[in-house]
Order: structure tokens, then C-alpha cells, then sequence
């Protein structure tokens, strides 16, 4: 591949020109779509200062929005990473009947609106669902509460965490998993012992992109939520809440809160993609 | 490597054995059921069943009634908003999406590793705070929108808006999808047509284009797939105008405000179908694009 | 205690695909035994279902007696060093030879001390000692075999199955390991079972061969019985080239050749079942046994000479046929042959089977060798 590459660096540097004027054009592009808007961000989040700004965060409703946000996504964290790694094992380890179904089954959170998603629980789990009067009958409030948000939020990031560990085990393989068995090892000596640390930079990166998505889930926790301000607002709920009440400083202050965990994400999600690029060349190179 | 001397494959058949004794007989491997068995459980309470009570819920209203729903003019006028600007959004996307592809594959220029991380900034921003920071951008104040107005061009509160923050949300599916096959492909092919006396247009046309055609196409439907349920960017930057700027996933919270649960349920089902069908066209297309890419 | 391996009518597919097509097979205690054959022939399914990393459709397998399924693979007393050998890459070369001692139940796991002692003295025997400490990736592929062969040792198996285990290293590597695991073979307690589709390895390393193809067993032998007296025509050109020769039996008994008529001057022993006149058969011939002689009337012409290494090989075409032999190299002076020339045949050896495969092979030997003139 470097051979390649440097190969045909003359043919493919050639049109200086042509070059500049599609890096040009690219690159206006990104700042208008991508730069400008997290620069309104931050500009708008400081436009009544510095002072407006903490004052903002500080605000009761916003404090209680973040402690919320951080209970959900934990919550969907800790359901993400055992069903990542469920979903991951029976799918990439294993042949059986329905698989196929199984993994199409398992990108549908993907590609389905989140407000369809949060429609489908309030049609389930609320008080006029199929639930509905079992769950009212056992005292369980799950619309319009937090276990519904929790829920919403699962749906949206369900398939990240194992989406990424199935391409990484199908690729190194099972032989170590059978090595361990063959050399003694029990089912859950090889899980924690073999498994958890081959897959290691590969479930920090799903519990980071599901993560991003958990904290900043808007559509489908909008839908099951209810907006009680203070109550049911996490914070990507409260930038609406404050938004439509006309608080811009406080609506942006919250935002910047979370373009910045977004910024946070892609920083780390980059460094951990070149560990990985530089763990998979070397292997290459002494191969 | 033959099929002899390699592992059990796809295809392989465990009869319905393997379920009752709950542990296979043909892997040594632990741990297929309890594994299986969280999946379906999660996806049970999570996907299947919400599912299913939506189905069921739509279904309800029977044929008749369904047809009757859908062909009011404010449930056509949501789909033909969403259908549309999802599309142009998309074809933005993909036309955009290529030359930067492209500018970060083939090209060097300073800050390029950084703009390749901003590309995937629509993935992490949440859409709420994409939607407030399109809105202020492009309301008729703002930065933009005041550089547009004096030419009668408005953004922010009408249809157009809507346009722009699908492009936004859609822009890094293409990127992502077609970047990794502008990488792949092999130097030789291009030298190739070039000592064939192929000119620089030529040999993109007739070499790299047809090469990286099954990955963009992937990439536009999935931007595509994602406009049209995109909803908390689109809700802040559109004017929510039912037969002009209303998107069906507005349609939906509204049917829902409404408490019509049944009407609700079939705008919802009928999304759910929508994306299932891209996913399969999207399923498809990567299947075609890994091939090539191995093959 | 070495253990000693019986396969009983071991049937095992892949979807339509039959990989072990009722496999029966006996390996002694404390045997080096290899199991060779193309790709397809099934061996390494065979050497996955000894080891308990796939299953049977139908059939046994018994170690020393007892069924191997059935067991948990902690008692099987199985090593098994993998092709890729499977090295556990976040672990260093000590800690993956003592995974095995460290995954016991309580009650049977060695002392700490007693682990690291017997780590170390597994690294001294495959004279790795000093790399304990480094990661897998860090060492070369030779090495990495030698980590995985010790890791295969630790759990002191009664039976070690190496799945290609030469497979990934280069020619030199290849042959000085080939070498040391014989040795060290012999000096265990140990049954050892190879998987590899180089002949050469095979015929060099083992004691035995049982030699695959399309998922069943074409023979068992030591390397010469395979060698000098194969059971099939697959057996005799998998294990070497030859060259054939196409004949027909003429009156008497007398072959001859079917390119040129001309009749072999030494021929089929006559009563041979299938050399009744009329009958059609190949002679085998290996190039080594291709003896030339330089005569201006003889039936083949050289065609080309190339020097490869210690031997020269000659190419002759007989009539239509292509032929190739080999001479040592010393000798190829004496023998006045150059590109055009004639040459008469003589074939030291041969070897025929009878058309249905059926009835055995007939082999010509060197005081009634076959002259083609």
C-alpha cells in the first residue's frame, strides 16, 4: 500500500490548480455547514458574558436537567455495554437460524426517526398502550417519567456499542477464545481474561459514540418525556424549553454545555482511531 | 483457504436442538445461550414488542381508514415536504460530500487532519443544539440570514431551512461512506489509464466514479434515510407550517398532542416501512461495496 | 502418558459439503504422526474434532480408550497449537504459557511459585527464556510457534496437534523447527499429531502419514512404504512429481508405448490381471528413475537442460509426450546430452495401477528395468 501510494504520488499530484479550487470549495463548505454553527454555539452561549454565561448553568432547572442527563445515560450505558457485548458474542461467534434477521433487526435504531421510536413506546408502555394497564395497575410510570426516557434513549443507541464489536471480533477471530478453552479455561475465565481485553479499544469507542448520542438525544425523549421543566428536561430538552421561552443566552449556554462533550467526543474518538490504525500497521508490518 | 479446512460456515445447520439442551453441540465456544438470550430479551422489550404495538395500533383503523388518513391533504403535503427536502438534502450531500471526500483522500492542505474530525461534528452535535445554532445563523439577523436577506432570500422559518439542516445531519454519511473506498482503491488502475492516454476527467468518469458509484449511493441513502426521521435540528429552523414546512415527524408529535393514537400509529408505520426499505437498499449497496472492496 | 488416538467412522459435513467422508484411523502412544494431503482433503477438520473444536456428524473419537466429547476440555489432556498459533496478544510471552496453570479450579492450581518455576522451564526448552517479558507482536514468527508450542505444553497433554504449524514461516525457519519439534517429540511423553500440505515436511518429520484426500484416507505408512510402494496414483504424484507414460498391452504380455507403437524392450510381467492384451495402462515413472543415454537413433529428443541446484533436470519430448529427468548435476557432463540431441530411455523404476483402481500396483525394479528405445 505505502509502494502504491508513493507510486503514484507524480500521477495523482498532478492539476495543481484544480486542487486548490476543490480544497477551496470543500473547505468553505465545511466551515459554512459545520464551523459556523458550533461557532453560533459559543458565541451566543457568551453573548450576555461571562457572568450571564455561569449564571445560566448555575440556574436550578439547568443543574437538575444535567444531573438527569447523566443518570439517563449511565443507565443506558451500563445496558448498552452487556447488550453490546451479548449481541456482538451470539452474532459474530456463532451460526444459527434467524441470524441474518437478528442483525438487520439490530441497525433498525438507526435508520428509524427517533420521534417514531419514542411513538412506538408511548403506543407500548403508556397509559393507553398495550402496557398501559398492567403497568397502571402495578403503580409503574414509564411515559412521561424517567424509566420512558431511559428507555427512549436505550432505543436510539442500542445498536452502537455491538455495531462495532461484531466487524472487530469476525476480524481477529475466535482462535484465542478456543486457545483459552482447549488450555482449561471456563466460559467466564475466557470472557474476562481473553475477550474483555482483546475487544478493550474497540468497547470504549461504541460506549463513546453511544455515549454522545445518549446525552445529546433529542427527538425520542422529547416525544416520551412530557416536558415537565425541571422535572422531566434533560439537557438537550431544556435548550428547547429555554429557546421557546425566549431565554437565548440560557438556551445557548446549555448547548454549549453539550457541543462541547461533542467536541470532547471527537477529539477522543479520533485518538482512538489512530491506537487503532497504529496497532493495526504494526501487526501488518511484523506479520 | 478451502471450506474443508476452514470453520463452520454460514449456512451451517443446528436443526432445533441446539435451543432445547440451550448450549450447542457443535461449538465449544460457551455462552451462546445466555448471550442470545439477552439480545432477544433486550430487543424484545425494546424493539419488538413497541413495534408490534405500533403495528397493531395502525392497524386498527383498517384499510379503509388508513388510506383515508394518509390521503388527507396535511398527511401529503407532511410526506411530500419530507420526502423532497430529505432528497435535494441528500443530493447535496452526496455531491458535497464527494469533493470532500475526495479533498481529504487525495489532497494535502494544512489543518486537513482536523477538518477530517469536523466532519463528523452533525453525528456528535445533538440535533436540539444544531437546530438552535442553524436557526440563529440563518434566522434574518443572523450572520448568514443578514447576508441573504437584501437578496430576498429567506433560510430560517421557511422551507429552505428545512433543506439546510437535513444537508447538515446528512453530510458525514457520505463522507464516511465513500472516504475508505477512495483509499482502497489501487494506484495501478489509474496509471494504468493514464499510460492509455486517459486525460485526468477521463480517468475519474470511466475509472474511480464507476468504482466508488455503489458507496456514495450508500451514502445518499443513508443521508436520506436520516432526513427524513430527522426531527429536533428541522423543528428550530423550519416554520412547522402544515402543508408547507411541516416534516411527518412533526406531523406525528402533533397527531400525539392530539391524542390520536391510531393516526399517530399509521404515519408511524408507514415510516417504519420507509426505512426498513432504505435499509435494505443500504444493506444491499455495502454488501456490493465490501465485495469489490475484497474481491 | 502418551495417548493413543482411534477414529471410528468419522463423518463430518459442511452443507452439502463432505468434509470427512467415514474416516477410520489408529494412532499409536508416543507416535510423530503427519496428517498430509492438498487443501479440501479434510485434514484439518479431522484435527479439529480430535481436539473437541468441532464435532462429528456421525461417529467416535477415543483417547486411550475413552470418548474425548464428552469430557471438559480441562480433562482431555489436548494440546493444540494453532496455525495462526493464537498467541493471546495482550499477554506476554510468560503470562500466555501460564494461562493454562492459572485457569485450574482452586484445588488443582499450582502455587504461584510453583507456575512461574514451570513457566520458565517450558521457556528454557524452547530456548525462549530470555524474551518472557515481551509482548507476541514484538517477537518473529518462528518465536511465536515456539511461544505457542510451550503455552500447548504447559497443561502436560497426553496428545499434541499442531494445525500447519510451519506454515507461515519461510523455507530456513521451516526446516531448523521442523527438526527441533522432532526432537522434542522425542523427548516427551507424547503423541503428536501435525496437520501440513508439504510433503516434503511430512516425508522428513514423521514417523507416520496418513495421507488425505476429498475427506478420506488414501493410505497409512511410514514415509518409504508411501513412497515406494503408494497405494494410488494420487498417492505416488502427491508425494513427488512422475512422469506417465501411456501404454498398451500388446501379445505376450508385452507393453507398448502409446505415442510411438515402439514396444518396451523389458516389459509387464506377464499373468498381471490387468495386463491382458489389449488392456490399456500408465506407467509411472519418478524423473530421478529416468536414466538417459545419448544415441543418435534413440526415440526422445532433448529439448531443454535447466540447471536447479545440485541436479540438472532434462526435458525430452517422446514422440508427443513430454518428459522430464533428473541427473546430479556431476553427472550431467558425462552423459554428452545438449539441446537437440537423442537420447535413449531407461526406466530404472516404475509403477503401474490397474484401471479401476481395483487389484494393486506392479512395480518394475531396477534389474528388469523398462528400456524405451
Amino acid at each position: 500500500m505505502q509502494m502504491a501510494s508513493a507510486k503514484c504520488v507524480g500521477l495523482r499530484r498532478q492539476g495543481g490548480v484544480v486542487n486548490v479550487i476543490m480544497i477551496t470549495v470543500a473547505l468553505l463548505f465545511m466551515v459554512l455547514f459545520l464551523l459556523l454553527p458550533l461557532i453560533t454555539v459559543f458565541a451566543q452561549a457568551f453573548a450576555g458574558g461571562i457572568s450571564g454565561y455561569v449564571a445560566s448553568i448555575v440556574d436550578p432547572n439547568t443543574l437538575s436537567a444535567i444531573w438527569l442527563t447523566l443518570i439517563v445515560a449511565a443507565v443506558a450505558l451500563v445496558v448498552n455495554v452487556v447488550f453490546g457485548l451479548a449481541a456482538s458474542w451470539c452474532l459474530a461467534r456463532f451460526r444459527f437460524p434467524g441470524r441474518l434477521a437478528l442483525l438487520t433487526v439490530l441497525d433498525l435504531p438507526f435508520s428509524v426517526s427517533p420521534v417514531v421510536a419514542g411513538l412506538m413506546l408511548v403506543l407500548l408502555y403508556g397509559r393507553q398502550g398495550w402496557l398501559g394497564p398492567w403497568l397502571e395497575a402495578h403503580n409503574l410510570k414509564i411515559i412521561f417519567a424517567l424509566p420512558g426516557m431511559m428507555i427512549a434513549t436505550i432505543f436510539v443507541t442500542l445498536p452502537f456499542i455491538a455495531r462495532e464489536l461484531i466487524p472487530l471480533m469476525e476480524e481477529q477471530g475466535a482462535d484465542e477464545e478456543e486457545a483459552a478453552i482447549l488450555l482449561g479455561a471456563s466460559g467466564w475465565q475466557m470472557f474476562w481474561r481473553i475477550t474483555i481485553p482483546k475487544l478493550r479499544w474497540g468497547l470504549l469507542y461504541g460506549v463513546l459514540l453511544s455515549n454522545a448520542r445518549a446525552m445529546g438525544e433529542f427527538g425520542a425523549v422529547s416525544v416520551v418525556s412530557g416536558n415537565i421543566l425541571g422535572l422531566t428536561d434533560t439537557m438537550s430538552l431544556d435548550v428547547k424549553a429555554l429557546y421557546d421561552g425566549y431565554n437565548i443566552v440560557g438556551s445557548f449556554a446549555v448547548a454549549s454545555l453539550l457541543a462541547s462533550l461533542a467536541l470532547v467526543t471527537l477529539i477522543a474518538k479520533t485518538v482512538l482511531e489512530r491506537q487503532f490504525l497504529g496497532r493495526s500497521t504494526k501487526e501488518e508490518v511484523s506479520a | 483457504m478451502s471450506l474443508a479446512d476452514s470453520k463452520p460456515g454460514p449456512g451451517l445447520d443446528l436443526g432445533l436442538g441446539w435451543l432445547r439442551r440451550g448450549r450447542t453441540r457443535r461449538h465449544i465456544l460457551p455462552g451462546l445461550g445466555l448471550s442470545l438470550g439477552i439480545t432477544l430479551f433486550v430487543l424484545s422489550l425494546i424493539v419488538f414488542l413497541p413495534t408490534a404495538a405500533m403495528v397493531g395500533d395502525a392497524a386498527t383503523l383498517g384499510v379503509g381508514g388508513l388510506i383515508r388518513l394518509l390521503a388527507t391533504s396535511r398527511v401529503l403535503g407532511a410526506f411530500k415536504v419530507s420526502l423532497g427536502c430529505a432528497a435535494l438534502a441528500a443530493l447535496t450531500s452526496a455531491v458535497f460530500g464527494l469533493l470532500i471526500a475526495w479533498v481529504l483522500v487525495r489532497t494535502r492542505f494544512p489543518f486537513r487532519r482536523l477538518a477530517d474530525a469536523m466532519v463528523d461534528l452533525p453525528f456528535a452535535l445533538p440535533t436540539s443544539v444544531a437546530g438552535i445554532a442553524l436557526s440563529t445563523l440563518y434566522a434574518p439577523n443572523g450572520w448568514l440570514g443578514s447576508w441573504l436577506a437584501p437578496y430576498g432570500i429567506r433560510v430560517s422559518f421557511t422551507v429552505i431551512g428545512v433543506y439546510v439542516a437535513l444537508t447538515f445531519v446528512g453530510l458525514p454519511f457520505v463522507v464516511r461512506s465513500v472516504q475508505p473506498v477512495l483509499q482502497d482503491l489501487e494506484a495501478e488502475q489509474e496509471e494504468a489509464a493514464h499510460m492509455l492516454g486517459a486525460g485526468r476527467l477521463q480517468i475519474f468518469s470511466r475509472v474511480i466514479f464507476p468504482a466508488i458509484l455503489p458507496s456514495l449511493t450508500a451514502g445518499f441513502a443513508m443521508a436520506f434515510a436520516r432526513g427524513l426521521g430527522e426531527y429536533g435540528s428541522v423543528i428550530f429552523i423550519s416554520s412547522n407550517k402544515p402543508g408547507v414546512s411541516e416534516i411527518v415527524p412533526l406531523l406525528i408529535v402533533n397527531e400525539l398532542e392530539q391524542f390520536d393514537f391510531a393516526g399517530a400509529a399509521a404515519i408511524g408505520t408507514l415510516m417504519l416501512v420507509l426505512s426498513l426499505v432504505i435499509l435494505c437498499v443500504i444493506m444491499l449497496l455495502q454488501r456490493l461495496v465490501r465485495s469489490s472492496r475484497h474481491g | 502418558m502418551a495417548g493413543h488416538v482411534s477414529i471410528h467412522n468419522v463423518s463430518r459435513r459442511f452443507g452439502a459439503f463432505a468434509a470427512l467422508n467415514d474416516v477410520s484411523l489408529d494412532i499409536p502412544a508416543g507416535e510423530l504422526v503427519a496428517l498430509l494431503g492438498p487443501s479440501g482433503s479434510g485434514k484439518t477438520t479431522l484435527l479439529r474434532i480430535i481436539a473437541g473444536l468441532d464435532f462429528p456428524d456421525s461417529g467416535q473419537v477415543l483417547i486411550n480408550g475413552e470418548d474425548n466429547v464428552a469430557r471438559h476440555p480441562r480433562e482431555r489432556g489436548v494440546g493444540f497449537v494453532f496455525q495462526h498459533y493464537a498467541l493471546f496478544r495482550h499477554m506476554t510471552v510468560a503470562g500466555n504459557v501460564a494461562f493454562g496453570l492459572q485457569v485450574r479450579p482452586r484445588g488443582q492450581r499450582p502455587s504461584k511459585a510453583e507456575i512461574k518455576a514451570r513457566v520458565a522451564a517450558l521457556l528454557d526448552l524452547v530456548q525462549l527464556g530470555w524474551l518472557a517479558d515481551r509482548y507476541p507482536i514484538e517477537l518473529s514468527g518462528g518465536q511465536r510457534q515456539r511461544v505457542a508450542l510451550a503455552r500447548a505444553l504447559a497443561i502436560e497433554p497426553r496428545l499434541l496437534l499442531l494445525d500447519e504449524p510451519f506454515g507461515a514461516l519461510d523455507t530456513k525457519v521451516r526446516k531448523e523447527l521442523g527438526q527441533w519439534l522432532r526432537d522434542l517429540h522425542h523427548g516427551q511423553a507424547i503423541t503428536s499429531l501435525l496437520v501440513t500440505h508439504d510433503q516434503a515436511e511430512a516425508l522428513e518429520l514423521a514417523d507416520r502419514i496418513v495421507l488425505m484426500s476429498q475427506g478420506k484416507v488414501e493410505q497409512i505408512g511410514t514415509p518409504a512404504e508411501l513412497y515406494t510402494r503408494p497405494a494410488s496414483p494420487f498417492v505416488l504424484e502427491f508425494l513427488g512429481e512422475a512422469n506417465r507414460i501411456p501404454c498398451v498391452i500388446g501379445e505376450g504380455g508385452l507393453a507398448l508405448l502409446a505415442v510411438s507403437g515402439h514396444a518396451l524392450a523389458q516389459s509387464v510381467e506377464p499373468g498381471q490381471a490387468f495386463a491382458s492384451p489389449g488392456a490399456v495402462l500408465t506407467l509411472y515413472v519418478r524423473p530421478h528413475d529416468l536414466v538417459l543415454e545419448a544415441r543418435s537413433d534413440g526415440p526422445a529428443v532433448v529439448r531443454a537442460i535447466k540447471v536447479a541446484g545440485a541436479f540438472a533436470k532434462i526435458e525430452l519430448m517422446l514422440g508427443e509426450l513430454a518428459l522430464t529427468a533428473l541427473t546430479p548435476l556431476h553427472r550431467l557432463p558425462s552423459l554428452h546430452l545438449q539441446e537437440g540431441s537423442r537420447a535413449r530411455l531407461i526406466a530404472a523404476q516404475g509403477m503401474s495401477f490397474s484401471a479401476a483402481g481395483a487389484g494393486g500396483s506392479v512395480q518394475f525394479e531396477a534389474p528388469r528395468a523398462l528400456v524405451m528405445a
